[in-house]
């Protein structure tokens, strides 16, 4: 039971108020924000308690989304709820943010009205809600695909040009009425990787977790198939097919797919609802198919006038044809580490010192597989001492890579029933 | 938040509103009451626009109608009288062909939450009950609750109740799930909507056609049933065992707790059931949404409590992530001291001492924590890691160590050369007041083994003028006593300064108190200051020693998918204590290190002028039983190993020596009733314990079974030359007390001549108690022989026991 809802931004201003019961009044959000604002780190409690009051908050598009609640209210339930809401909002408006909600907050009144009553959830499913939702959506920029073309995407043009950038998918699914229908099906394969690598560059962790999203934007899809590899197997023991099998240990579904033709061809069929899905989650853990595709070589040292040297070396194991965008890399150095200098080995690289987390920021834009960077920085440290080395390190690495999941997994081929007139466009997105 | 201009902006909006021209344009109209609604979410003061707001809603545009709705069910609170001129066109739209207006007048007509508008709304929502969209038959199926709570002293109606009950058949999944909402609220005095057999299996079968929020009320309404028959409990659980391994989190957590609840008196079918949800609950350890990992972290937690190794093989998945937020790193290092094996110590630690240089000084400071934990059973390690994280020389880092090591020497005291050797020069870098304290405490104890303690010290009392910490001055004191204790040539003139100065310049009472205390101690001589500093080194308990065991599920169940996991201080965190571990350890006798020598005569004074904890009669009774002047005394100290060793080495040479029939101990067996003893808190049965001395080492928790608690004391009667030690086990094993002959036969060898007695004594109290009461056995060893000492005793704990245990019956 969900007593109050209110959306905050993350400067404590009220975007969106609604109290279901009526019952706690007095100033909840002030009470919250305060609560907030009085914790020193940036990061305060999933649940917080104010004299019998329960805040029960998570944070998405850079939002507070807060409900209050009883004591004996299952957590589970009350943040699935919260992250669906904040899902639904995304559908609707198009993408997440302050502007945004802001901009829509009375297409958000109506869909909180229809979402819960009396602060019991009624449904959350966009097929039953686009029935009740009266209220266009507005959204900060009309977008469209055509404009791609004049925007020089990470300056390769040749196979750039059939990438969709990420912002592709956030447009509101109910604008299609207006724009005269824009019909469009995005399917992400989105994994996230987590390696750790010892010192001696022996692999110690590797875990991904994977999913499959559908954002559907057609107004009519009854069924839609999904192939995957064939060899996709799941679990220790299943093998399929000869060669490098792609494997996985844990799958999940979303309870709208229908897996009759999943164990023999790898297909999944679904009826997507419109805005989006995820369709599938997994999980690998420990043996991956391939090797990462990085290898960061380090070396660090101190030099003769107390500064901190640190020369890296970062290889990208991709095959030559593929290449990681957006690379960043934090390496933490010691505390108190005051001035930077840096000698990179190509203009478009940079690298900054952020004191806040101390940590520097190495940022390429784009890695293409086979090539080799490096990097030398010379830090500031004063009173550095031998112990301080101690400090640096792990580095984390984050990056995006088009076209290319670390289990291998692929989709074959998208199949839409009734077919859809007028001539397709297939686009591959950058995740 | 206030809001500069708010009144400009309500005028504004008022002329606007009432504007002939834009009332007549639909979208002007609409985008004027957009932006009052813009103002009044921003936190304006929005209600001088009431009456223009309710011309407002008379109109045929639905998104203007929902919008004005929202705003008059804000305010309708504030302006009553107005409020009735929109139940007007509330009721004409209820008569709206169309099903969505319907729902939606009848929703906000229930949402005004004005008792004097009830009377205008009962009648269409008696409507709504049979309208033929199920969408309607769900706003009124809840206006109903909304209504009863409006006027909650109202008698409820009948006829609603049973409608309200026939629509739980109703084909709508939404309206049979708001109904059991409205009824729970309706008939909450009752204990809500009746669970029945026939309720039940009709809910169970409907369950699949609900979606996630829907199964999981259900599932939790479902937790009031009690099954008839042991079939029919296994037919429901093997029904639910697809949503217990739902890839949804709050349909696992749901039925989970129903499980639990369910399967209440069958323990084994409950560790099942946690053993099949640990799949569901690592896949949400791993979801997207940061909020639902922490939640299932938390719950990991709970059921960790119960089976320890659930978790064992996937330690990997509690490693922290690079960017995860500060709470779920630390909760994720709980965990990974709990998963702590032989074979996985190796990689946790080196993961832990990972996050040790976090650049959040709280995970930091977790995960020193943590390092400390597993220094316990893991020592030499540990000590290397924290001993290298000195190195560091940075304040936090070395605060956290210095309070990790106090803790980890208060517990086993084998670490303490280690950790003498890694204080050198570690008060150079600390700067928090919890950091010195603690080595201040350290070097305290240890003094005589750090050789630079008098200097460290000597360091602090300079500088005890500018010091602004309370608990650094106490502390201080106190370790400057002790050190004179064991080094007096060194610390002599110190001590001097130090206690002048807390004597004559000291502004705070609580320093002064203990300063003058300290001095007049002094002048009772050096063995009488020696008697009351030199306490313990070490946990009195053998918590280490016996660990910690699994609870039964009972003990967590009800907490389980509520928000209790989730808040701050709701785990135990047992290492976390703050100040010296002695005075964290004895809470409830301050003033422990001074009355270790109580007698049996001041017994009946503290009894009587006590916290109001045994009554009078009981202090009678105890004074009536003691016959001769017995007095017990804690001192001399035994210390856990010590117990243990003598425990054993007796229970060995009991056997031995029962042949040979001539001993210098004795010890006995004995059968109390005290039902309740065993549901007492340790610390209540701690603090009445030590009322008359007698020292508890180590208790196993409340409400587990076999219950034990391990205790200490030594006994002198007056006319009797020498001191007696006697060690004492109280045991309940939650059976029928055995019978008298089984006892006998155990226990003739030893008992002798006094057995015989007691075997009568038993008897009579058993033949006075009704048979099924449960009894608490105590063993007790005695070292040396000495029988009327032995009984003596026996009685004093006898009446403690039934004290306390008249006391929580």
């Amino acid at each position: 039971m969900i007593s109050q809802i209110f959306i905050l931004s993350s400067k404590g201003d009220h975007l969106i108020y609604k109290d279901f019961r009526g019952e706690s009044g007095g100033d909840a959000v002030g009470v919250f924000y305060e609560k907030v604002t009085a914790l020193t780190g940036d990061q305060p409690p999933v649940v917080m308690s104010h004299k019998g009051l329960h805040f029960v908050h998570v944070r998405q598009g850079g939002l507070y989304w807060v409900a209050t609640t009883t004591a004996d209210s299952s957590p589970f339930t009350i943040i699935e709820f919260l992250n669906r809401l904040s899902a639904l909002v995304k559908d609707y408006c198009g993408s997440l943010s302050e502007k945004s909600v802001q901009m829509n907050f009375a297409l958000i009144y109506e869909l909180l009205d229809e979402a819960v009553d009396y602060g019991y959830i009624q449904t959350t499913s966009s097929d039953v809600l686009k029935n009740f939702i009266q209220t266009e959506a507005v959204s900060s920029r009309p977008f469209s695909l055509f404009d791609l073309s004049n925007v020089g995407l990470f300056g390769a043009e040749t196979q750039q040009s059939k990438v969709a950038p990420s912002s592709a998918a956030t447009r509101p699914i109910q604008s299609s009425r207006e724009q005269g229908g824009k019909s469009e099906i995005f399917v992400d394969v989105i994994e996230r990787m987590s390696v750790v690598i010892g010192s001696n560059g022996m692999l110690m962790k590797a875990d991904v977790e994977g999913e499959i999203r559908v954002k559907c934007y057609l107004p009519n899809c009854s069924e839609m198939r999904i192939g995957l590899n064939e060899e996709f197997s799941i679990g220790k023991s299943q093998l399929r097919g000869y060669g490098a099998a792609v494997r996985v240990d844990e799958v999940s579904f979303h309870q709208m797919v229908r897996l009759d033709e999943f164990d023999s061809h790898r297909i999944l069929r679904l009826c997507p609802s419109q805005g989006e899905q995820m369709v599938m989650q997994y999980q690998l853990s420990d043996d991956l198919p391939s090797a990462p595709p990085f290898r960061l070589f380090p070396t660090i040292e101190r030099d003769s006038g107390g500064r901190l040297l640190m020369y890296l070396k970062l290889r990208c194991d991709l095959p030559p044809k593929s290449a990681a965008i957006n690379v960043a890399a934090t390496i933490p150095v010691p505390k108190g580490s005051l001035s930077l200098s840096q000698e990179l080995s190509s203009p478009d690289q940079s690298a900054e010192l952020k004191p806040q987390s101390r940590a520097v920021v190495w940022k390429i834009p784009r890695f293409t597989g086979g090539m080799q960077l490096s990097a030398l920085f010379k830090l500031e440290v004063p009173g550095l001492s031998s112990a301080s080395l101690l400090e640096v390190g792990p580095v984390g690495l984050s990056f995006e890579l088009p076209k290319l999941t670390a289990t291998g997994l692929q989709i074959r081929f998208l199949r839409l029933s009734p077919v859809q007139p007028g001539p397709s466009q297939r686009w591959v997105r950058v995740p | 938040m206030p809001y500069l201009g708010g009144e400009e902006t309500v005028r504004e909006l008022r002329r606007a509103l009432s504007n002939p021209n834009v009332q007549s344009d639909q979208l002007r109209y609409r985008n004027t009451i957009l932006k009052v609604i813009r103002a009044m979410s921003q936190g304006v003061d929005m209600s001088g626009l009431f009456s223009e707001m309710v011309k407002a809603c008379a109109t045929v545009d639905v998104v203007q109608k929902k919008l004005v709705y929202v705003f008059l069910c804000s305010y309708a609170a504030l302006n009553p009288e107005l409020s009735l001129l929109v139940i007007n066109t509330l009721r004409k739209d209820c008569q709206d062909p169309n099903p969505m207006v319907r729902s939606l007048a009848l929703r906000n007509m229930t949402n005004l939450r004005l008792p004097s508008l009830v009377e205008y709304v009962e009648q269409p929502l008696a409507a709504g009950l049979r309208d033929r969209a199920a969408c309607v038959r769900r706003v009124a199926v809840l206006g109903w609750a909304k209504l009863h709570n409006l006027q909650a002293s109202s008698e409820i109606d009948a006829a609603v109740v049973n409608e309200l009950y026939s629509l739980l058949r109703d084909p709508d999944p939404v309206v049979m799930v708001n109904c059991l909402r409205a009824l729970e609220e309706i008939l909450k005095d009752e204990g809500g909507v009746a669970i029945n057999k026939p309720i039940t299996h009709h809910l169970l079968n409907r369950l699949k056609e609900c979606d996630i929020w829907g199964q999981c009320q259900v599932l939790r309404v479902l937790q009031r049933y009690r099954p008839q028959s042991e079939d029919e409990l296994f037919d429901i659980l093997s029904l639910l065992d697809a949503s217990l391994v739902s890839p949804h989190p709050p349909i696992m957590a749901a039925t989970l707790s129903l499980f639990l609840s369910l399967c209440s008196g069958q323990p084994a079918v409950s560790l099942a059931a946690l053993e099949r949800v640990r799949g569901p609950l690592l896949a949400a350890c791993g979801s997207g949404s940061r909020e639902m990992r922490f939640t299932a972290l938390c719950h990991i937690q709970l059921l960790l409590r119960s089976i320890p190794g659930l978790m064992g093989a996937h330690y990997k998945r509690f490693f922290c992530g690079y960017a995860e937020p500060a709470y779920i790193k630390q909760r994720k290092m709980q965990v990974l001291v709990e998963l702590v094996n032989d074979e996985n110590v190796a990689m946790l630690l080196d993961e832990l001492k990972g996050y040790c240089t976090d650049v959040n000084a709280e995970t930091a400071q977790a995960a020193i924590t943590a390092i400390g934990r597993i220094g316990r059973s893991y020592s030499d390690r540990c000590l290397e890691i924290l001993t290298g994280l000195l190195g560091l020389k940075q304040d936090h880092i070395t605060s956290a160590v210095v309070q990790t090591m106090r803790d980890l020497v208060w517990v086993c005291p084998q670490c303490s050369d280690t950790v003498c050797f890694a204080l050198e020069g570690c008060e150079e870098t600390l700067q928090d007041s919890q950091g010195r304290q603690a080595l201040l405490w350290l070097l305290g104890v240890y003094g005589e083994r750090v050789s630079s303690a008098p200097y460290t010290l000597e360091v602090f009392i300079d500088g005890v003028r500018s010091e602004a910490s309370l608990g650094v001055k106490m502390e201080l004191l106190t370790a400057t006593m002790r050190l004179f204790l064991c080094r007096p040539a060194e610390t002599q003139d110190m001590l001097g300064r130090l206690l002048h100065y807390c004597i004559e310049e000291e502004t705070d009472m609580c320093v002064r108190d203990q300063a003058l205390l300290y001095y007049r101690l002094l002048h009772c001589g050096i063995e009488e200051t020696r008697k009351v500093l030199q306490g313990r080194r070490s946990d009195p308990s053998l918590g280490v020693l016996i660990g910690r065991p699994a609870e039964p599920v009972s003990q967590w169940a009800r907490s389980f998918n509520t928000l209790e996991p989730l808040r701050q201080g709701s785990i135990e965190t047992e290492s976390v204590s703050r100040g010296s571990p002695e005075h964290t350890m004895f809470d409830p006798k301050p003033n422990a290190d001074l009355s270790n020598t109580l007698d049996c005569s001041r017994i009946e004074k503290v009894h009587s002028d006590g916290d109001g904890r045994c009554s009078d009669s009981s202090a009678d009774i105890l004074a009536s039983s003691v016959a001769a002047p017995l007095s017990l005394s804690l001192f001399p100290a035994l210390s856990p190993e010590e117990f243990e060793r003598l425990w054993l080495q007796q229970l060995a040479l009991h056997a031995e020596q029962e042949e040979a029939g001539k001993e210098d101990f004795v010890w006995m067996e004995e059968c109390v009733r005290c039902p309740t003893i065993p549901r007492c808190s340790p610390q209540s049965l701690q603090a009445a314990m030590q009322l008359v001395n007698i020292q508890t080492l180590a208790f196993t928790p409340p409400q587990t079974l076999p219950w034990r608690v391990y205790l200490y004391t030594h006994t002198c009667l007056d006319d009797a030359p020498h001191s007696t030690l006697i060690l004492g086990e109280l045991l309940y094993t939650g059976e029928e007390p055995q019978k008298a002959e089984v006892h006998k036969g155990s226990a003739d060898g030893g008992v002798g001549a006094e057995g015989i007695e007691d075997e009568q004594a038993r008897q009579g109290m058993e033949a006075t108690a009704d048979g099924g009461q449960e009894a608490v056995k105590v063993t007790l060893r005695q070292q040396p022989r000495d029988d009327k000492a032995l009984k003596g005793f026996l009685s004093i704990l006898t009446t403690v026991l039934h004290t306390l245990s008249s006391e929580r019956a």
